[in-house]
């Protein structure tokens, strides 16, 4: 037998078992620090585009230069913070704003001028394109409208 | 179900009793020059640091003409990005090291001979590659310094006669370094090397289970009752695992403590920056050229060519060792082998400190 191999195989006296326990729990506890001291920059580092993101959708408003030019029965796509909108300016002369991701899985919507309805591609949805109602197809929920603003500059638009 | 059945049912399947026989059985020679064991299963740890710290750096990274803005990135807006770069740039030089440790301590042990030829010659071929990684990767950044690094590293090859002008074109994708140069070594770096590294490695440690430690002439000349050794399962791994977590503070205090710098972006009509010079460990071979270049009758290009031929002799020489060195039988160092390592090392050691001498 080697000399480590006896170490192993020394008899425990009774008081050891205490010491023996405490060390374990020790040896536990640093084990856990040390792992959470690896993991902790590994998850900041992972996170880092999701944390960014979450200050995206902070905003309130969306200044769109020049989008007072839009001619009417058009729509114009932008980013409201992270996500798809749109802003329809329409043949009555009516601006409106929504949110452009539909309510049932997520996928970006479009405008249909000619049909005058919000459609979704991937499942059929339907919306009014005026209110944001959800007419048909699977959509449970409406569209989020915003609160728009003309002026000569361009047009802002904000969370309702 | 209990633990026995499931054991039982995976054993006859897998024959995991079998490896765990193997496993008990398994010895590690115990004598004076025991701590040298260790070097290869620190350069395993690294390498597993740099496949894991890898991937992380690959979630940010883009290739081609994004690559210094996204490593800009990764080091200042990506929260830790610094320290997991930083890691992986130390942990890189950290494995070259401990490579070349263990290297020497094989190389000085002698433990290339017969049955152990395989290993040496893995072993090279590994280290071979990790230069490679080393010098493909060191380009990723496309900052000044790596743009005219490697832009002075494909110049060895280029000097080669004739092939090489379409050598060095071929690995650059164009005659100078560009975003091609980046794009391709990205896919070097990534998916060729460790394509050819892994199954290296493999063959290597199955080499290392199949013949086990090998023991210096000294300690094998004695009587086997002489001999001591301690179990492998559990003591050896338990000391190589405590080496490993050694390594891993070392590297994780370098790492925090000396941040990886990243340097202004490549600018293809600006000068080179002053003290330009190579990573340590193509220090040797690049002061070796330079040194020749010196030589009267060798200036130019026929020192250049005298000084790849050089040293490619000298690797092939180092290569080959087993088959010229085995004595075996006699348990006597065979003095030639002995003394070679001995001028290579002294040469390294030397051409390397007159590198960095002349640079400040």
């Amino acid at each position: 037998m080697t000399e480590f191999a006896k170490l192993e195989n020394i008899v425990e006296e009774p008081g050891e078992r205490n010491t023996r326990r405490a060390f374990l729990v020790a040896a536990g506890a640093a084990g856990l620090a040390y792992t959470a001291a690896l993991g902790y920059p590994i998850y900041r580092y992972l996170a880092s585009p999701a944390e960014m993101a979450m200050s995206a959708t902070a905003v309130t408003e969306v200044m769109l230069k020049d989008a007072q030019k839009l001619p009417a029965g058009a729509v114009l796509m932008f980013k409201f913070g992270t996500s798809p909108a749109m802003l329809i300016h329409h043949e009555d002369g009516r601006w409106v704003a929504l949110t452009a991701v539909c309510t049932h899985l997520g996928c970006t919507v479009q405008y249909e001028p000619q049909a005058d309805r919000i459609h979704c591609a991937c499942h059929g949805g339907v919306y009014n394109p005026y209110t944001g109602a959800n007419v048909s197809g699977p959509p449970p929920k409406p569209l989020k409208l915003f609160k728009v603003a003309v002026n000569d500059t361009g047009v802002e638009v904000s969370r309702a | 179900m209990t633990a026995k059945t499931i054991y039982d049912w995976t054993d006859e399947r897998l024959g995991l009793s079998e490896l765990a026989a193997f496993a008990r059985h398994k010895t590690v020679p115990v004598h004076a020059q025991s701590f040298w064991y260790y070097w290869g299963g620190i350069s395993l740890f690294l390498f597993m640091v740099q496949c894991f710290t890898g991937v992380l750096l690959l979630v940010y990274y883009r290739p081609g003409a994004e690559a210094y803005e996204s490593v800009r990135q990764i080091t200042f807006v990506m929260h830790f990005g610094w320290l997991i770069r930083s890691a992986h740039a130390w942990a890189a030089n950290l494995m070259i090291f401990s490579i070349l440790v263990h290297m020497f301590s094989v190389y000085f042990m002698k433990a290339y001979r017969k049955p152990r030829e395989f290993g040496w010659l893995s072993g090279m071929a590994l280290l071979g590659v990790a230069s490679v990684f080393g010098f493909s990767g060191y380009l990723l950044p496309m900052d000044e310094l790596s743009y005219f690094a490697t832009k002075v590293g494909l110049e060895i090859p280029a000097a080669i006669p004739w092939v090489g002008q379409g050598i060095a074109s071929m690995l650059r994708g164009g005659p100078d370094v560009s975003e091609f140069t980046v794009q391709r070594f990205f896919a070097l770096h990534v998916v060729v090397l460790p394509g050819l590294f892994l199954p290296l490695l493999a063959f290597h440690l199955w080499l290392v289970q199949k013949h086990g430690n090998a023991a210096p002439p000294s300690v094998e000349a004695l009587p086997a009752a002489e001999r001591k050794s301690m179990p492998f399962m559990p003591n050896f791994l338990r000391k190589d695992l405590a080496m490993w977590l050694i390594s891993l503070n070392i590297l994780a205090l370098l790492a925090s403590v000396f941040p990886w710098s990243l340097g202004k972006q490549f600018d293809a009509l600006a000068p080179a920056p002053m003290g330009i010079h190579p990573e340590w460990y193509f220090m040797s071979p690049f002061e070796m050229l330079k040194l020749l270049g010196m030589v009267k009758w060798l200036q130019g290009e026929p020192g250049e060519i005298a000084g790849i031929l050089l040293f490619t002799l000298g690797i092939v020489l180092w290569i080959l060792i087993p088959f010229y060195d085995k004595d075996k039988a006699s348990g006597q160092r065979a003095r030639a082998a002995h003394y070679f390592g001995l001028v290579a090392v002294f040469a390294l050691l030397a051409t390397t400190i007159i590198g960095y001498w002349t640079i400040r």
